[in-house]
């Protein structure tokens, strides 16, 4: 196992939500999980993963989904199980689509 | 000056010497044109001269391999040097010929299982190979200069006269046929079984010369069966994107699809994401394309009005046999499927091919060559490239060509259609390999088998599209060398060649839908899983088929 942690600046703070899990542990797959976290101007992720020596592309795919989504105060938990970095995208991706915003008068 | 020859039927006399010879060694042996499967090995001595071009059919799908392990057993000290001349390497008898001294040069098309035997043998120097084409280039070239002189081929069933009926797999037979027959060659078929009474005739009696019982029914591959269980949500994602962003976007109409799971993936969410999109009878209404089983549901919710078909497909014979206003089918109801025919209508009639590849460089040239492998091309290159001699139009055809053409002058300037050639990859291979890389593997196998070219399945600048999990490219629109690189490195994800973009100019191409995100194209991701594939696994698809859709036995994992 290596457990990789990255801090993130963020701008988008999304409406108060309940802890929940998106994906599933499984070979070649990863579960998400998105918890409100205390700091609300950054994002925490914390990541666990079957599969050693991949943290550059952990980095990339990290900063990658930052860049999209510039997420404040949320902690993003990452379990994965040698997911490739497309799932891990697109398991990031479907986890966020399962946030609410608040109405922005500009964004 | 010497007077000139004065002979021109050398071929048909030297083609009576093979018939007599034949007879000479097979006396009272032989019934009409039938010889028992124990004088195969003489026949075959018999007919065959040193030198001769030889076709032992064997595709991707049926294989002569009767004939071929007869083929192996014939003494090298009678017959030698024979130049083979076949679409694919299949069988392990096929090199076996090149070993025993029996054979020595080769122009082939394809040679997907033997690639890494091929490769050995041709840098041992045991084989020599002419070309490696596509199948209609082999085909065309049976016609120009390398014609056979004997044929060896695989049919379903002979009658007393010697009529062939090769059932659903017709395949290449009437291509090689022809050319041999009518050019004084040899024909000599194996088949499965000898009847009364063929249910039609595909090849007629007096097109082939021999006609042989094999002991077993010929070896077949269901090679285009993919069990949606093992479709992944990545390729349901690419799936959506596909069809919301070029199937939707040109209006496709007539299209043929790669083999694998990334297409498959696109045949089972027609019925279901593209149906709720409003798409029905606007796309995919005419196909070039084997009888997919993936394509079940699709036909059975009234999207196809036509499939022509290379090559069957296992299993699915009573499920096209019920469905004959979609299939191609003889007066006995089975199919009539035609490699030759249907790679001319993939060729001219479609207006998209899609299918994956193996590796994608910067330029947009796409192969599945790799080092130490010599695997061949067999018809991608025809359906995965622009028909410079298409005359007719087509809206997905005109749009495309507008795309490219869009504010260039000179000769560029005349309004011209051009083909969809779509590649869809996902970025990451198995083992983390990646699809995208700065140089071909190409190239050194070029090297290692002293090619004169690099074996290159499609070229860049027949690619208009690629498409991956990250999105799509649009190659179309780009203007320089420069955007079309950047245009590939934005959407080839987490990979070297991904990382390595120019992040601005990717979102000024992005600004200008040249690259172009699942959110640009409002594809919600959320949706993108299994429970959208409109069949789950083998089981759906025979429910789908209502019954009629028989998997081979590895397929029945319920």
């Amino acid at each position: 196992m290596e457990h990789l942690n990255f801090e993130l600046d963020g701008l988008r703070q999304p409406r108060p939500f309940d802890a929940f899990v998106v994906g599933v542990v499984g070979s070649g797959n990863l579960e998400v999980m998105l918890e409100v976290s205390a700091k609300p101007q950054r994002c925490s992720v914390q990541i666990t993963t079957s599969a050693r020596g991949f943290a550059p592309i952990w980095e990339a795919v990290v900063n990658d989904f930052q860049r999209r989504h510039s997420l404040a105060g949320v902690t993003v938990s990452v379990n994965d199980m040698g997911a490739t970095p497309a799932v891990v995208s697109l398991r990031l991706d479907q986890a966020v689509a399962g946030l609410m915003w608040p109405h922005r008068g500009s964004a | 000056m010497n007077a000139p020859c004065t002979a021109w039927n050398l071929q048909s006399q030297n083609k009576a010497q093979r018939l007599a010879r034949a007879a000479a060694v097979l006396p009272g042996r032989m019934q009409g044109k039938r010889v028992s499967s124990d004088d195969v090995v003489t026949l075959l001595e018999a007919v065959l001269e040193c030198g001769d071009r030889v076709c032992l059919e064997g595709n991707n799908q049926k294989q002569a391999d009767f004939l071929a392990r007869a083929l192996t057993r014939v003494n090298p000290a009678e017959v030698h040097d024979l130049h083979m001349v076949q679409s694919v390497l299949a069988l392990s008898e096929h090199l076996d010929l090149f070993e025993n001294g029996i054979a020595s040069k080769l122009d082939f098309s394809f040679s997907g299982p033997q690639s890494a035997r091929l490769a050995r043998m041709v840098s041992a120097g045991q084989i020599q190979i002419g070309a490696i084409h596509t199948y209609l280039e082999l085909f065309s070239r049976y016609f120009v200069d390398l014609t056979p002189r004997v044929s060896l081929i695989c049919a379903q069933s002979a009658d007393a006269q010697g009529n062939l009926y090769t059932g659903a797999n017709t395949e290449d037979t009437p291509a090689i046929v022809e050319a041999t027959a009518f050019k004084s060659g040899i024909v000599v078929a194996q088949v499965n079984e000898l009847v009364d009474v063929l249910p039609r005739v595909d090849i007629p009696a007096d097109w082939v010369n021999f006609v042989i019982l094999a002991p077993k029914p010929n070896a077949i591959e269901p090679l285009f069966t993919r069990d949606p269980a093992q479709i992944s949500e990545i390729q349901v994602l690419m799936a959506m994107m596909a069809i919301k962003g070029i199937y939707a976007e040109y209006g496709v109409q007539r299209l043929n699809h790669g083999i694998g799971f990334d297409t498959a993936a696109i045949e089972l969410l027609l019925p279901t994401y593209a149906e709720s999109l409003g798409l029905k009878g606007k796309i995919c209404r005419h196909w070039a394309l084997n009888p997919h089983p993936a394509m079940i549901p699709a036909i059975e919710a009234g999207w196809v009005e036509s499939i022509h078909s290379f090559g069957s497909e296992l299993g699915m014979e009573n499920y096209v046999r019920a469905r004959p206003d979609v299939f191609f089918t003889g007066a006995d109801g089975s199919l009539r499927s035609n490699r030759a025919m249907s790679q001319a209508a993939g060729h001219y009639a479609c207006d998209m091919f899609i299918g994956s590849t193996l590796q994608i460089d910067l330029n947009g040239h796409s192969s599945t060559a790799t080092a130490g492998r010599i695997a061949g091309f067999g018809g991608a290159p025809n359906m995965g490239a622009d028909a410079r001699g298409r005359r007719h139009a087509s809206p997905a055809w005109l749009k495309a060509g507008a795309q490219a053409r869009q504010g260039r002058t000179g000769v560029h300037a005349m309004p011209r259609g051009q083909k969809l050639v779509v590649q869809m990859v996902e970025t990451f291979r198995e083992h983390m390999q990646s699809a995208f890389v700065e140089t071909l593997d190409a190239w050194k196998l070029a090297e290692q088998a002293h090619m004169d070219i690099p074996p290159v399945m499609i070229y860049g600048d027949d690619v208009t599209h690629i498409l991956t999990e990250e999105g799509i490219a649009n190659l179309l629109l780009c203007r320089s060398d420069e955007e079309r690189e950047q245009a590939i490195r934005g959407v080839a994800g987490f990979t070297p060649v991904g990382l390595g973009r120019d992040h601005r100019m990717v979102e000024n191409l992005r600004d200008r839908g040249i690259v172009q995100r699942a959110e640009d194209l409002g594809v919600d991701k959320r949706y993108a899983t299994r429970s959208l594939l409109a069949a789950r696994n083998m089981r759906d698809l025979v429910r789908a088929s209502g019954g009629l859709y028989d998997p081979p036995k590895r397929f029945r994992n319920w």
